[in-house]
């Protein structure tokens, strides 16, 4: 809309500063909790401004086992836990659907359909769904307590098969012909050709996949029992509860405030991919 | 470089056979345009070539070898597409040398080969430039050279230059053309283009519905079309058909409004037979009405400029004729004109075969 009417400016701009409040304030509170010792935090009301314990929580936190009481692991290692984790499953999941998606698209095998089919109907089927067979799965494997069996059930994708589907379909047969003329056989045409020209795509791909695999709760929670396994998100929930009195407010937020970290920094990082590879079309 | 065989080549698509059969022999380094109208299975038939399409009956031949079951890459061709096909996430440097690299042609090879056919092709200053920094004519050249840097046996192209404007197809067209003579490679150009068609090949193969209808030099199909198809279809303006029958004793041909137009020499096989009688637009002379053949109604004038085109109608029956005057001749709709024509630039056709008979 090329329309010029300051009030609506100004109502838009009205919506928009609410919303970012409303996003913000939250995020706001949990920094200035983190900078405050525990005994400020205790009291009502809770500050509004930031104090100048930021840097003695972030040690604390970080490398303390997080709450005085409590039976998690070092915060350290807890996102070391969920990083790993989050890479196995985005670097799997991308591997797995790319590689899929070309069998489908560029290969004339038997039953190629019921395959295709069978990847489709995975969509009904998220971890949620099918917890307890996949968890005596895991057990009997002996994954559990391990990054294996944190990321391996949450690899497979339908979504993601589909997504590198609708690429490949974009790209001119011509061009895989002239790759042929040229001689490139199935395994050079899928590393000089498919790859490079989905970069963006699989960009856009792993800063998704990644907060996916980074934010999982309920599986983690599952196969973990092994405390240096946790995962930094599951610590949270169990900081929570772990003391009897009044919550240390301080550690929580500050772990909270560390566990939003990766997450923002693979957007930031890789923000510009990710917008083309959602938008750009041209092959 | 080798000579190309078509050996009775069918090729179905499930139960439809689109190629019903093809042959004919393309000479060591010459140049043959195939054209047809679209969908005559022109390009199925260049990409039986290239190993892009199986062969479901028949042989193709490339030098002294089958071909049938080989792979592109084994076929020693190269083959420039409609859309040019070139790898986008690549420079043009890459673009052409992917091929050698593949090839494990030694690094120092590729890069003089590369660097010589982009002086040919005056692509050297876009060798860093990825193809989307380029223009739609210098995509074209980068296509020609990936195909050139190979130094293959024969060159395949499908309408190359289709998504060019005209200007530059042009003056693309004669590139190619020249491109082809000082290589000399063996080359099959698809085009559906008149003028490409006419000038570029040293034979032109004309293709209708899977069928050859005529190979032959582009002057003698445009002298002596074999059949109406390739009659109507090579010309432009198209040619005029017109229905009428021979004579009795076979020297003239007598139109349905009665005139009787003298050829060049009796049809006695066919004496008093229906026949379709051929006349090119560039061809009907204008004449004093007396010396008269035919007389024109004008129904519309285009002035071209160069030369005027007549569409009118024959002295009042409802066949349409097209003419074409040289120079800007002032004229109205309606207005009536008279024709000649030297015999020998008759076309006499069997009726019902639309065979030529003359
Ligand atoms: N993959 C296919 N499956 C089924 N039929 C096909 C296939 N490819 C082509 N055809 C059919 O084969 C016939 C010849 O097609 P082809 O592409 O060779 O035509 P063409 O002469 O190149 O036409 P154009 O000038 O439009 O490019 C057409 O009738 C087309 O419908
Ligand atoms: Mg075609």
């Amino acid at each position: 809309m090329v329309e010029n009417r300051p009030f609506l400016d100004f109502v838009t701009h009205l919506v928009l500063i609410v919303g970012i409040l409303l996003v913000a304030l939250p995020i706001w509170i949990m920094f200035v909790a983190s900078t405050h010792d525990a005994v400020r935090m205790a009291h009502v009301p809770l500050p509004l401004l930031p104090g100048g314990q930021f840097w003695e929580n972030l040690r604390l936190t970080f490398f303390g086992n997080g709450l005085k009481g409590s039976e998690t692991a070092a915060v350290w290692q807890l996102m070391l836990n969920s990083f790993i984790m989050a890479m196995m499953i985005s670097i799997g999941k991308i591997s797995i659907s790319i590689l899929s998606a070309y069998a489908i698209v560029y290969f004339r095998f038997p039953l190629r359909m019921t395959f295709f089919w069978m990847i489709f109907i995975t969509l009904m089927l998220p971890v949620e769904v099918r917890i307890v067979p996949t968890f005596e799965v895991v057990a009997n494997l002996g994954m559990l307590n391990s990054y294996w069996g944190l990321s391996v059930p949450l690899i497979a994708s339908a979504t993601a098969t589909f997504m590198f589907r609708q690429v490949f379909l974009t790209i001119p047969d011509e061009l895989l012909e002239s790759a042929r003329i040229d001689g490139a056989g199935p395994m050079r045409f899928f590393f000089d050709m498919l790859l490079p020209l989905s970069r963006t795509n699989i960009a856009a791909l792993f800063v998704i996949v990644f907060i996916y695999g980074w934010n999982q709760y309920l599986w983690p929670l599952l196969v973990t029992t092994d405390q240096s396994m946790g995962t930094i998100v599951i610590s949270i929930k169990q900081m929570l509860e772990a003391e009897t009195g009044s919550p240390q407010w301080n550690v929580i937020m500050m772990t909270a405030l560390l566990a939003m970290l990766p997450p923002v920094a693979v957007v930031i990082g890789m923000q510009k991919f990710f917008v083309k590879g959602l938008t750009e079309t041209e092959k | 470089m080798s000579k190309i065989k078509f050996d009775y080549v069918r090729k179905s698509y499930g139960p439809n056979e689109v190629i019903h059969g093809i042959n004919g022999t393309i000479e060591d380094g010459e140049f043959v345009v195939i054209v047809g109208p679209s969908g005559c299975g022109k390009s199925t038939l260049l990409r039986m070539v290239a190993g892009l399409e199986t062969i479901t009956g028949g042989e193709i031949k490339i030098g002294e070898k089958v071909v049938n079951k080989l792979e592109p890459a084994k076929r020693s061709i190269a083959m420039v597409f409609q859309n040019y096909a070139l790898y986008p996430h690549m420079t043009v440097f890459e673009n052409m040398s992917y091929g050698l690299k593949i090839r494990k042609v030694p690094k120092a090879e590729i890069k003089r080969r590369v660097e010589e056919t982009a002086e040919i092709l005056e692509l050297t200053p876009y060798l860093k430039r990825s193809p989307r920094e380029l223009s739609g004519g210098q995509r074209q050249r980068v296509a020609m050279g990936r195909a050139i840097v190979r130094e293959p046996e024969v060159f395949l192209f499908d309408e190359p230059l289709s998504n060019l404007d005209a200007k530059l197809r042009v003056q693309m067209r004669l590139e190619i053309k020249k491109l082809q003579e000082r290589l000399g490679i063996t080359s099959i150009y698809v085009t559906h283009d008149q003028v490409e068609a006419m000038t570029l090949g040293h034979r032109l193969m004309v293709l209708n519905g899977g069928n050859v209808e005529q190979f032959g030099t582009p002057i003698d199909i445009y002298l002596k079309p074999e059949t109406l198809f390739v009659a109507t279809f090579i010309g432009s303006p198209a040619m005029n058909i017109l229905d009428g029958r021979l004579s009795d004793d076979g020297t003239a041909a007598i139109l349905t409004t009665g005139e009787a137009i003298q050829l060049a020499k009796p049809l006695l096989s066919h004496k008093g037979q229906a026949i379709k009688l051929g006349m090119r637009p560039e061809h009907l002379i204008r004449c004093d009405a007396d010396k008269a053949l035919l007389y024109l109604n004008a129904d519309v004038v285009e002035q071209l400029g160069a030369d005027t085109i007549l569409h009118a109608n024959l002295g009042g029956s409802g066949e349409t004729v097209i003419a074409r005057i040289d120079g800007v001749v002032p004229a109205a709709s309606g207005e009536r004109f008279s024709f000649t024509i030297e015999p020998e630039n008759l076309h006499v056709f069997d009726s019902d075969k639309g065979k030529r008979i003359n």
